[in-house]
C-alpha cells in the first residue's frame, strides 16, 4: 500500500535528468520523499531526523549531483545509512557458557511472548539443546494454560503452577527444577505489561534479580508506530535487555520500529517472528530489514528460501524436461508443490524488487484457492493421464472435474493453459526468449 | 459511596452506546461532578504526561509562528496520525488563523480538539442492541486484545441486564478457548465452545443458534487473530460472517476490529483489508492506558470513515469504556 521510496525518489528527479544538473532543492526534495517513506514505514520522528540529517550530508557532498542517475544513488545512500545504523551483521542470542542458558521474554501486552518462547524453545531444541519453559505470566487468564499447550506441541516441557500469583516465586522455582532436570536452556515468559504502570515494570526487576538470565529479550510486534522508542528505552532503562525478537513480520507492516529500537538502545535484533506455526522463526538480517523498510523487496530471503527447498538435482532434471517440451502433468504438480512449500505465493512475490512497485493499487495477493483446485484436478487424474494429457477426452474430463470437485471448465482451463505453458518452455530451449504477446 | 456513583455514571454512558434503557437510579440521583472530560483525563492522564512537554509548549505559546506549524506537524505525527492525515489537519487549522480564528496556542488547542474530535468519531459511538439477538462480530490481528475485549463488552452488557453468549470462534490459538472461558465466567455470560481446532464457522454458526433458542439478547463472537495480508486466513472469517448471517439474518449487527493503540501506519492496511473483507462498522482501540496514542484511528476514519466505538483503557473487567471523541482529543491534545 505504500510506494517504494525509489519510486518516490524516481518520482522526485524524474524531468531532471534532461536537464542533467540537480540543483540544491532537488535535494530537498528527495530529502522530504525519504523522509516520508521512513514516516510511512513507522520509524520514529527523532531517528528519521537523525537519518535524513546524515543522508543529506552525504548526498551534498558525493557525486550525486552530478550523477547520471541521482535516485539510485540517493537510495544506495539510504540503504547503506540504515544498514549501518542497524548494525552491519545479524547478532545470535548469548548462550552461556555455564549452561543453563536462562532467558528472560519481556514485552507489551499481545506483542507475542508466549508464541515467541515457544519458537525459541523449538529453535534451539532443533540445534540440540534441551529446552525448558517457565510459565510467569500470572495475570492474562489461561496464558500458562496457553504455555503449556505450546510446550506439548513441541515436546518441551513447561514448568507452571496452578493458580500461582507470585511471578517471582514460580521464575524461582522453575529454574531451580529446570537445574534438577538438566536442562540446558530455560525460557521465561512474562506477563505482557504497559511501561508506565511501575508495579508490573517492578515485578519484571524482580524476577530477572531472580533468575539472573543469560539473556532478557524484548518481545516487540513489527506494527508497533511511533511508539516504540518509548517502550524501548523504558524497557532498557527498567531490565537492560540484550536484544529482540521482532514479531508479526509476515504481515505487510514495514517494521520501522525494529530501525527506531536499535537506533535508540544500541540493542541487536536476535529473531524475527514469520508466522503462527511454531517453526516460523528466522534470524535477523540488517540490510534485509533496510530493503524493506525502503520497500524494496528481499531477494536475498528469497533465494534462501529457494536452497532450503528446492533439491538441485531435481530442478536440473526438470529443466532438460522442460526445454525439450517433455514435461508432464506430474512434473508440473511437482514444480508446483515445491514453489508452494516455499511459503504462500502472495509472500514471496512481494520478495521480489519491484513487484509491489508493479502491481500498484492492485491485489498482490495470489489466489491458493486456485492453485489447490489445480492441484487436486491433477490428482484426480490417472497417472497415464498425467503423462499424456491429449488422452483425455470429455468423458475423461466430466470424470476429473467431479473427482476433484471443479467444474469441467476449470479442466479445460489447466490443460489448454499447460499445452500453452509446454510451448513456451520449448522455445524457450531452443535458445532466446520468446517474444513476449503484447495486450 | 463516590465509587458507586462513578460506577452508574460508567454505566449510563454504556447504556447510551448499547441504545438501552439506563439502569435504575439510585435512591439519590448524584450530580454529575466533574464532566466527561474531566473522567477521561482521568484515565489518560499517564499517557498525557508523556506526550504533554512538546505540545504543551505549542499551547503555551502566544503567538502562531511557522514553527508553531512543524512542531504540531510533528506532534501529530509522533502519535501516529499518519503523514497525510497530519498534514490535512494542520492544513485546516492554518486555514482557520488565515480567517484570524486562531490567534493564539489556547485556541489552537481548542480548534486541534475539534478537529481531531470530528476526524475520529463526529457524532457519539452507537452500537445498539436492538435485535434478537444482536450480533456482534470482533475481529483484529493477532495480540490486539479481542478477547479481553469480547469479555469486557460481556461484562457491560450483563450488568445492564441483557443476557449474553459468547462464542469463541478462536479455535486456532493455544488456551484461547479457556482464555474466554474465564472472562465468561467472570462476566456471567455463557460461553459457547468446540473443541480447539474446529471451525471457527460451526461455532459462530452454533453461538448464534443458540442464542436464538435461550432468547439471549446479545451474542458477542471472538474469533482467532490473523494478520490481514493472510489470505486463506481473511476468506475464513468472510465464510464466518456468511455463516452468522445464515444463521440470523442481518447478523452481524456490528462488525468490530480491534486495534492496538500502539499500532503505527500498518493500522491503516489492517482496517482497509478487514473492512474489504467483512464490512466493518466500527473500530475497538485497546491499551490506550499505555504512551501511545492511538492516532492511527484518526488517519482510519479519514480514510474509510470508519469510527472508534469504545476504548480499552486496562486490564481489568472495568477498564473498557464507550469513545469520547471530543473528551479524546481534549485530553490527549490539550494542556492543562
Amino acid at each position: 500500500m505504500f510506494d517504494a521510496l525509489s519510486d518516490k525518489l524516481q518520482g522526485v528527479f524524474a524531468g531532471l535528468k534532461a536537464r542533467g544538473k540537480l540543483t540544491e532543492a532537488d535535494i530537498d526534495k528527495a530529502m522530504r520523499a525519504i523522509r516520508l517513506s521512513l514516516l510511512e514505514a513507522d520509524v520514529s520522528l527523532p531517528v528519521v531526523k537523525q537519518l535524513t540529517k546524515a543522508i543529506s550530508e552525504r548526498a551534498h557532498g558525493s557525486d550525486v549531483m552530478t550523477s547520471l542517475t541521482p535516485d539510485q544513488q540517493v537510495v544506495k545512500i539510504v540503504n547503506e545509512e540504515l544498514t549501518r545504523l542497524m548494525g552491519e551483521s545479524s547478532v545470535g542470542m548469548p548462550m552461556s557458557p555455564r549452561p543453563p542458558t536462562i532467558v528472560l521474554m519481556a514485552g507489551l501486552q499481545g506483542s507475542g511472548k508466549t508464541t515467541c518462547c515457544a519458537k525459541l524453545a523449538r529453535h534451539y531444541q532443533q540445534q540440540g539443546r534441551a529446552p525448558m519453559m517457565i510459565a510467569c505470566d500470572v495475570h492474562r487468564p489461561a496464558a500458562a494454560q496457553q504455555l503449556a499447550v505450546l510446550g506439548e506441541q513441541i515436546g518441551v516441557p513447561v514448568y507452571k503452577e496452578d493458580g500461582g500469583t507470585d511471578a517471582v516465586a514460580i521464575a524461582t522455582r522453575g529454574v531451580a527444577q529446570a537445574r534438577a532436570a538438566a536442562r540446558d536452556l530455560v525460557i521465561v515468559d512474562t506477563a505482557g505489561r504497559i511501561v508506565i504502570d511501575e508495579a508490573m515494570m517492578a515485578e519484571l526487576v524482580q524476577v530477572r534479580d531472580a533468575v539472573s538470565p543469560t539473556a532478557v529479550v524484548l518481545v516487540l510486534d513489527a506494527m508497533t508506530g511511533q511508539d516504540s522508542v518509548n517502550v524501548a528505552s523504558a524497557f532498557q532503562e527498567a531490565v537492560n535487555f540484550d536484544g529482540v525478537v521482532l514479531t508479526k513480520l509476515d504481515g505487510d507492516a514495514r517494521g520501522g520500529a525494529a530501525l527506531s529500537v536499535r537506533a535508540v538502545t544500541g540493542r541487536p535484533i536476535f529473531f524475527v517472528g514469520m508466522g503462527e506455526k511454531v517453526d516460523a522463526l528466522e534470524p535477523f538480517h540488517p540490510d534485509r530489514m533496510a530493503s524493506r523498510i525502503l520497500g524494496m523487496g528481499d531477494v536475498l530471503s528469497l533465494i534462501e528460501k529457494a536452497e532450503q527447498t528446492v533439491d538441485v538435482d531435481d530442478a536440473k532434471d526438470l529443466q532438460k524436461k522442460m526445454t525439450s517440451g517433455q514435461m508432464t502433468l506430474e512434473d508440473f504438480l511437482v514444480q508446483m508443490k515445491q514453489v508452494r512449500k516455499m511459503g504462500p505465493l502472495g509472500q514471496l512475490l512481494g520478495m521480489v524488487p519491484g513487484f509491489k512497485a508493479l502491481a500498484k493499487g492492485q491485489d498482490v495477493q495470489v489466489d491458493e484457492g486456485r492453485l489447490d483446485r489445480i492441484e487436486a484436478i491433477i490428482h484426480s487424474m490417472t497417472p497415464h493421464e498425467r503423462r499424456r494429457p491429449d488422452v483425455i477426452n470429455g468423458s475423461r474430463r466430466r470424470r476429473i472435474a467431479i473427482g476433484s470437485g471443479t467444474t469441467v471448465q476449470e479442466v479445460n482451463q489447466l490443460l489448454s493453459q499447460f499445452q500453452q505453458m509446454k510451448k513456451l518452455m520449448k522455445r524457450m530451449g531452443k535458445g532466446g526468449f520468446p517474444s513476449l504477446p503484447t495486450a | 459511596m463516590t465509587g458507586d456513583a462513578e460506577g452508574r455514571e460508567q454505566l449510563e454512558r454504556w447504556a447510551e452506546l448499547f441504545a438501552l434503557a439506563p439502569p435504575p437510579a439510585p435512591e439519590v440521583a448524584e450530580k454529575r461532578r466533574r464532566g466527561l472530560l474531566g473522567r477521561l483525563r482521568e484515565n489518560l492522564s499517564k499517557p498525557r504526561q508523556t506526550i504533554s512537554p512538546q505540545i504543551a509548549g505549542i499551547f503555551a505559546g502566544t503567538l502562531i509562528t511557522s514553527d508553531t506549524w512543524d512542531e504540531l506537524e510533528e506532534a501529530l505525527i509522533t502519535a501516529d496520525c499518519g503523514m497525510d492525515a497530519s498534514l490535512a489537519l494542520v492544513e485546516r487549522l492554518r486555514a482557520q488563523e488565515a480567517e484570524g480564528r486562531i490567534t493564539n496556542g489556547q485556541e489552537l488547542a481548542r480548534a486541534l480538539a475539534t478537529e481531531v474530535a470530528r476526524d475520529m468519531a463526529p457524532e457519539p459511538p452507537k452500537l445498539e442492541i436492538a435485535h434478537d439477538p444482536t450480533v456482534i462480530l470482533v475481529v483484529g490481528v493477532n495480540g490486539s486484545g479481542k478477547t479481553t475485549t469480547v469479555g469486557k463488552l460481556a461484562h457491560r452488557l450483563a450488568q445492564l441486564d441483557q443476557k449474553v453468549v459468547i462464542g469463541a470462534a478462536d479455535t486456532f490459538r493455544a488456551a484461547a478457548i479457556d482464555q474466554l472461558a474465564v472472562w465468561a465466567e467472570r462476566s456471567g455470560a455463557s460461553l459457547v465452545r468446540q473443541a480447539p481446532g474446529a471451525d471457527p464457522g460451526a461455532v459462530a454458526y452454533d453461538a448464534v443458534a443458540s442464542g436464538k433458542a435461550r432468547g439471549a439478547d446479545v451474542v458477542i463472537i471472538d474469533t482467532a487473530g490473523r494478520l490481514q495480508t493472510q489470505r486463506n486466513l481473511m476468506d475464513e472469517l468472510r465464510k464466518v460472517r456468511g455463516v452468522i448471517d445464515k444463521a440470523l439474518p442481518g447478523a452481524p449487527h456490528h462488525t468490530l476490529l480491534v486495534l492496538d493503540a500502539t499500532t503505527g501506519q500498518n493500522g491503516l492496511s489492517q482496517a482497509q483489508l478487514f473492512d474489504e473483507a467483512i464490512d466493518l462498522s466500527g473500530v475497538v482501540i485497546t491499551k490506550l492506558d499505555g504512551t501511545s496514542r492511538g492516532g492511527i484511528a484518526v488517519a482510519i476514519h479519514q480514510t474509510l470513515k470508519l469510527p472508534v466505538a469504545v476504548v480499552g483503557v486496562g486490564e481489568k473487567l472495568e477498564d473498557l469504556q464507550p469513545f469520547d471523541a471530543r473528551a479524546y482529543a481534549g485530553a490527549i491534545f490539550t494542556a492543562e
